[in-house]
């Protein structure tokens, strides 16, 4: 859990450009893609993301590691939007009301593939940013208000202690007699009460690193940045990526005429 | 303190000691009837070093709280009663001047990078960028974590290192005033002498003055300059009196007072408290045994993904009557070890198995047996008491082993009586004292009457009356015929438990994987 919060020991190219720069290209990606339901734009969007995988670091190993829940949920969208979707086109499958047709099956896979288009780069963006820079880069170049990103920035790195505690309450939980076990009525109380003894706790936690907090400071109207955050040739580059993607997925569609956006 | 100026040339701000002057402070916390503190007269010199002591309730954290500023305003609810003042001036309007040390480690680090997190206080305090960077250097060679990389990931750290980069952050801010509430009580014995050594050297080198909250007198006594020992304002007969008990330089309180202090609680060097000693040495039947174990926290379904057990190839037996004590370095997997002893993790390899007479029809493997079976056979008790409180009042907690298994409420009368609890029956328990919550943990788990006892640090943290309080009352369950099975750094304990003692050695193997 901790682990998949940090960078580790990434040295790859983007993980020295500014994470501003990086937002703003992950940001013209899904906006094409969020636009149209279509295999091609999608299609074209993952290939280009493919293809800069290595730039961030990231594995196919790592990418499953990080963004499984995502890659299955863009999987299973698919598929319900094949057999569910009205049919058009040849029929392939007839299985009473689950039927998958040409028109179906291509509206599942422009699903699920703009489903992949859109996460790819979220977890590209997150696992090439460090959330130290992010923040840097949030109130120093995007002017918000520095409290509120820092404050975020300290919180976050109590959610790993969190995924701990969670453990240790369920065993201290069970070392009481209160077991996880029994009638879905029992687990759902149990789980309700673990979650009590967790908020608790980060309750606890927080407000001690609120005083850690104050305490050295935190807080005053005046501050300055011990880390300087910077635009870099790179960080024009990585807009301009991703501006190209952006348009080739657009250009793709309309060209082999699959575009087809939702509102109008 | 002629050292005030030492090793500070080439650097524009040096520190100023700062001073600081109670006269009949008092502080009542908001929705609390009973002021923490009251009536305090207090003045303590530019440079000085002074241990703060008392029983747990007369305020010692509250008055590090107001002198760091954090306390909160008036308008909170809160009632402030004369003045408490640094160099003259109250504490809230002076950012940085104070420098503020918790118990928690885990809550001491701000940000996941270590020359981030030093560099934090000094942010704040708009210092400019390039001496930011000097002084992180310096406070990280100060504190001995110099050797680290700036960008090495502050969770990687152990306790004794989190607690030396806090003190980093906070000679970053170059305070003229550095404030330690219990810096070490969550600290193996090498991780308290780490900081220790790391707040006398940079004293000397600052000559900032500096206010300790310990119960642990040894520990400090060679590094301050006096004692100061604060009483609560109200007597338990509910009379006024001086906040300040007694104070002087630490031999010659020690010595007029030491024996009171020990009544009090407070660990004063030369006296171990009094206990009562082991009267049999227990059957030896033999109770629960681990055959070559190994241990993980993974949960099983995420095992097997390269990364190893922390300790493997275990082999230890646990009987009737006889203590076994847990020992060895942090990271060694000591907990983790008597975890699963205790049927609350799955064995990554090997196995733990319960003699017949206390699985009795339950099962050989603790970790199959459900909640209702394993707390009727092993109790567990966990080294922070929070995370065990499940209901809403003292009573309550210890009626929930009773009432599952079916009993009546014998056996919680005598232990509430047993461990002192007897006048906090309605008190939430998250609103004990933390020897009362220790006491409590305790009292929880044994209501269920398990024939094994396991404690995870069970004297973390714990003050001497409480400390010895504990230690006889488990020689009493020895006694009886419980088995004990401790985790623990205390060698003093574990010489009162007698029994045996399983060595861990350190398994730093999984490199990288911290």
């Amino acid at each position: 859990m901790r682990e998949a919060l940090t960078i580790g020991g990434n040295s790859a190219p983007l993980t020295r450009a500014n994470p501003l720069a990086k937002f703003a290209a992950v940001v013209f990606i899904t906006a094409v893609l969020a636009v149209s339901i279509d295999w091609v734009s999608a299609g074209t969007a993952l290939a280009a993301e493919f293809a800069l995988f290595g730039l961030a670091g990231l594995t196919l190993r790592l990418l499953w590691q990080r963004g499984w829940p995502l890659i299955i949920a863009a999987a299973v969208g698919g598929w319900s939007t094949a057999i569910l979707s009205a049919d058009s086109g040849r029929m392939l499958v007839d299985a009473g009301i689950w039927s998958i047709s040409e028109g179906s099956l291509e509206l599942g896979l422009g699903f699920m593939l703009r489903g992949l288009a859109i996460a790819l780069p979220a977890i590209l963006l997150m696992s090439c940013t460090d959330p130290t820079d992010l923040a840097d880069a949030l109130a120093q170049k995007a002017r918000l208000p520095h409290r509120f990103v820092l404050g975020t920035l300290a919180a976050m790195r109590l959610v790993g202690l969190m995924a701990e505690e969670w453990q240790t309450i369920g065993m201290a939980r069970r070392a009481r007699g209160i077991g996880s076990h029994g009638t879905p009525l029992q687990r759902l109380r149990a789980t309700l009460g673990q979650s009590f003894g967790l908020l608790v706790q980060a309750v606890r936690r927080a407000s001690r690193l609120a005083v850690t907090m104050e305490a050295r400071g935190f807080g005053g109207a005046e501050r300055t940045w011990a880390r300087e955050s910077t635009f870099a040739r790179i960080d024009i580059w990585v807009v301009l990526g991703g501006a190209l993607i952006a348009a080739a997925a657009l250009a793709a569609a309309v060209t082999a005429g699959t575009w087809n956006p939702v509102l109008s | 303190m002629a050292a005030s100026v030492a090793g500070a040339a080439g650097t524009s701000a040096v520190t100023r000691p700062a001073s600081v002057s109670a006269r009949g402070w008092g502080w009542r916390h908001a929705g609390r009837t009973a002021p923490a503190v009251q009536g305090l007269d207090l003045d303590i010199r530019p440079g000085e070093r002074v241990l703060l002591l008392g029983a747990s309730g007369a305020g010692k954290s509250t008055l590090l709280h107001a002198l760091a500023g954090v306390l909160g305003d008036d308008d909170d609810g809160a009632d402030e009663a004369g003045t408490l003042l640094i160099d003259g001036t109250p504490p809230r309007g002076q950012r940085g001047r104070a420098g503020l040390m918790q118990q928690d480690p885990e809550t001491q680090v701000v940000l996941s990078r270590l020359g981030d997190d030093v560099a934090f206080g000094a942010e704040n305090l708009a210092v400019p960028r390039d001496e930011i960077w000097r002084r992180v250097g310096e406070a990280l060679d100060d504190v001995g974590l110099g050797g680290l990389a700036l960008d090495h990931p502050t969770s990687a750290l152990s306790g004794g290192q989190k607690q030396r980069l806090a003190l980093a952050g906070i000679l970053a801010m170059r305070p003229g005033l550095v404030l330690l509430d219990e810096p070490t009580a969550n600290l193996d014995p090498a991780g308290v002498l780490e900081v220790r050594d790391a707040v006398g050297r940079s004293l000397d080198k600052t000559g900032a003055t500096m206010i300790v909250v310990e119960h642990r007198v040894a520990v400090w006594k060679d590094l301050v300059d006096r004692i100061v020992v604060l009483q609560p304002g109200l007597s338990s007969s509910g009379a006024q009196q001086p906040a300040v008990l007694l104070e002087g330089r630490p031999g010659e309180v020690l010595d007029q007072a030491g024996r009171m202090l020990a009544a009090a609680g407070v660990w004063v060097p030369g006296l171990v408290p009094a206990t009562r000693p082991r009267a049999n040495s227990g059957s030896g039947e033999l109770r629960l045994a681990a055959e070559r174990l190994a241990v993980s926290r993974e949960p099983a379904r995420r095992r097997g993904r390269g990364r190893a057990p922390v300790q493997s190839g275990i082999d230890a037996g646990v009987s009737a009557g006889r203590a076994l004590t847990v020992t060895g370095p942090n990271g060694a997997g000591k907990s983790t070890f008597a975890l699963t002893l205790a049927g609350l993790l799955a064995p990554a390899d090997g196995k733990v198995g319960a003699a017949v007479g206390l699985a009795a029809g339950a099962g050989t493997d603790p970790f199959k047996w459900k909640a209702k079976q394993l707390i009727a056979r092993i109790g567990t008790v966990f080294q922070e008491p929070e995370h065990q409180f499940v209901t809403g009042t003292v009573l309550d907690e210890l009626m929930v082993g009773p009432r599952h298994l079916g009993r009546g409420a014998e056996a919680v009368d005598e232990l509430l009586a047993r461990l002192r609890l007897d006048h906090l029956t309605e008190a939430n328990p998250y609103t004990l004292s933390g020897g009362e919550k220790r006491r409590l943990s305790v009292a929880t788990v044994l209501a269920a009457r398990p024939k094994v006892l396991v404690l995870d640090e069970p004297t973390f943290g714990q003050d001497a009356r409480t400390w010895a309080e504990l230690a006889s009352f488990l020689t009493e369950l020895l006694d009886a015929g419980t088995a004990v099975v401790s985790v623990t750094h205390d060698e003093e304990f574990t010489a009162v438990l007698g029994g045996s003692e399983l060595r861990l050695r350190s398994a730093r193997l999984e490199a990288g994987a911290a």
